[in-house]
């Protein structure tokens, strides 16, 4: 029965990168690729309980924390233009927070 | 429906998203959206390989493709466009690269057909050198991975290879775009238009949650370099985690503060220093009588005829060799970070 | 006492797998829904609200399904991990992105959608 759960994930994967794809703005995009990396971290997890290894639930915990750096990189890259600006308090101003 | 058709159900979904990403990699006009979009691609191969349980090249796709690339392309881009160039030529006079890219696609899935079947035990892959290296692991080298210990002890010299050439590929962005420092020197006379101050604190809780995340993610490189002799890992992957540790610091804490925590001089040493432990192991073997990068005779050289069932040589050999991996791949990637980042920007704001 | 410690000891087996394989459907379920809703829904707020909420919780159902469906072992204990490190991110990363686009102007759609003829705001 997990199948069933695993088919559900993948065609939500197939929908998500549809909006991936289809998104008018950067931001849709933005959200499609972050939910796509979510499901994928589900989707290897329920791999490995199918598959009988539970080893894979290292990768999907890997990539559930480069999801969240893929996704705080392009949208401080699409909003700042510069890795140098610190992400500080009250607004940013090129100097150190 | 049995296990197996429906593991093949999934394999035929995986690639079929493959190709439609690649399809749209080739049809988008933007290249953020291309950047995205080649790390969806990374992924769903990465999903693949486990799917096909290839578990060690799935980590380090997961890794490489859809985290590091990333944040290096976007750091490319500073230095190039934002969107793709129109090409000159009409598409019908590029009748070249259409024909060698049809009859090389045509010549690979012609020579595809050849290939046997998935998990054939009579393959040539898996009956020469596979087998043997499979039977003589636990007797030989030890550790309970197979592939590490294949990847560590039998082929320590092409592991040794692709350390070297990662340390080049370094040494090279280093040459090309210079070092962190200089960059960020000149960045100071071209900076990115500061954006009015308000008084409301947005980022509190992304810095908050990266505060949790960066040790955290940091410590999870170290498990999975130690833990790449029991399960999936080893020092490539390590090293790779490492730098998205740093990376993750320098995106929401701002690059000189990064700079400060691990400055790029102790990168640019550690990507050297790595090297050296490899080679260094490979050396004490020689002193002690063996070749280069035989782990038994690390320690001391081995009475004819003696077996040690614990493998100590071995155990350490790896080990160390694993540790040199990890400081020449982490050491690497930040070192590629910071002269992609130190970089000012050359685009100007209405071209944005 | 001792019938209802016997009666909990026979059943309690089934009972796990039972409810792990219903939390696993249900995960799926969620999950599927925040997809169609991103696709159809409007405007970026509104998905980014369909697929935020359903992911987490979706996530959440899922690994406890997987969890149940593992017991005591150190497989549950890396789902926890996952389950902790999605509930850290996944949150985060939707603020992120409501931030970034807030802050850079993208007006979300307010009053009442009356379908396709009222234009999106797109960028």
């Amino acid at each position: 029965m997990l199948i069933a759960a695993a088919v559900a994930v993948v065609v939500s994967m197939a929908l998500m990168l549809a909006r991936a794809i289809m998104g008018p703005t950067l931001y849709d995009r933005v959200l499609a690729v972050n939910s796509f990396g979510t499901k994928t971290v589900l989707l290897m997890g329920l791999l490995g309980f199918l598959t009988g290894r539970p080893d894979f639930l290292d990768i999907a915990l890997l990539y559930a924390l480069i999801n969240f750096v893929a996704t705080i990189a392009i949208l401080k890259f699409f909003r700042y233009r510069s890795f140098q600006i610190p992400l500080s308090g009250r607004g940013v101003g090129g100097s150190d927070g | 429906m049995n296990f197996v058709s429906s593991i093949v159900l999934v394999d035929i979904a995986l690639l079929a998203m493959l190709g439609v990403v690649a399809v749209a990699i080739i049809r988008l006009k933007s290249l953020f959206a291309i950047v995205m979009l080649s790390g969806v691609y990374s992924l769903v191969s990465a999903t693949w390989f486990v799917a096909m349980d290839a578990v060690d090249v799935a980590f380090t796709e997961a890794a490489v493709g859809a985290g590091i690339s990333t944040a290096l392309m976007l750091g490319a881009m500073l230095l190039t466009a934002r969107r793709v160039k129109t090409p000159d030529k009409a598409g019908a006079r590029r009748w070249g690269p259409f024909l060698a890219v049809f009859a090389t696609g045509g010549l690979l899935i012609f020579a595809s057909t050849d290939l046997p079947a998935f998990g054939d035990p009579n393959s040539p892959a898996n009956s020469y050198v596979g087998k043997d290296y499979i039977e003589r692991t636990p007797s030989e080298v030890g550790p309970p991975n197979i592939v590490t210990a294949v990847l560590a002890s039998y082929r320590g010299f092409d592991t040794f290879g692709e350390t070297v050439v990662i340390f080049a590929a370094g040494v090279a962005v280093a040459l090309l775009i210079g070092f962190g420092e200089r960059a960020l020197a000149f960045s100071g006379q071209r900076s990115v238009t500061p954006e009015p101050v308000s008084p409301d604190d947005h980022h509190m809780v992304l810095r908050v949650v990266s505060k949790l995340l960066i040790p955290l993610i940091a410590l999870y490189a170290f498990y999975v370099q130690f833990h790449g002799d029991y399960g999936p890992g080893g020092g490539f992957q390590a090293g790779v985690i490492f730098a998205v540790a740093v990376i993750l610091n320098a995106l929401i804490f701002g690059l000189s503060e990064t700079m400060d925590a691990v400055p790029a001089g102790a990168a640019r040493a550690g990507a050297a220093f790595g090297v050296l432990l490899y080679g260094g192991v490979g050396v004490v073997n020689l002193l002690n009588g063996g070749a280069f990068l035989d782990y038994d005779y690390l320690f001391e050289t081995p009475a004819p005829g003696s077996y040690d069932p614990h493998h100590w040589g071995q155990h350490f050999g790896i080990l160390l060799v694993e540790l040199g991996v990890l400081a020449t791949v982490a050491s690497t990637m930040i070192v590629i970070f910071y002269a992609f980042a130190g970089r000012a920007p050359e685009i100007r704001d209405e071209d944005w | 006492m001792a019938d209802i410690a016997a009666f909990f000891a026979h059943w309690a087996e089934p009972l796990r797998v039972w409810l792990g394989t219903a939390l696993a459907l249900a995960g799926g379920v969620l999950v599927t829904i925040g997809a169609v809703g991103v696709l159809r829904f409007p405007d970026f707020y509104t998905r980014l609200h369909a697929a935020s909420v359903t992911d987490t919780m979706g996530a959440t159902l899922l690994l406890l399904g997987m969890a149940l469906l593992a017991g005591w072992s150190l497989v549950t204990f890396k789902l926890a991990l996952i389950w902790m490190f999605l509930f850290l991110t996944s949150p985060t990363a939707s603020h992120a992105a409501a931030n970034a686009a807030h802050t850079a102007g993208l007006e979300p759609i307010v009053g009442r959608w009356r379908g396709d003829d009222k234009s999106e705001d797109g960028a």
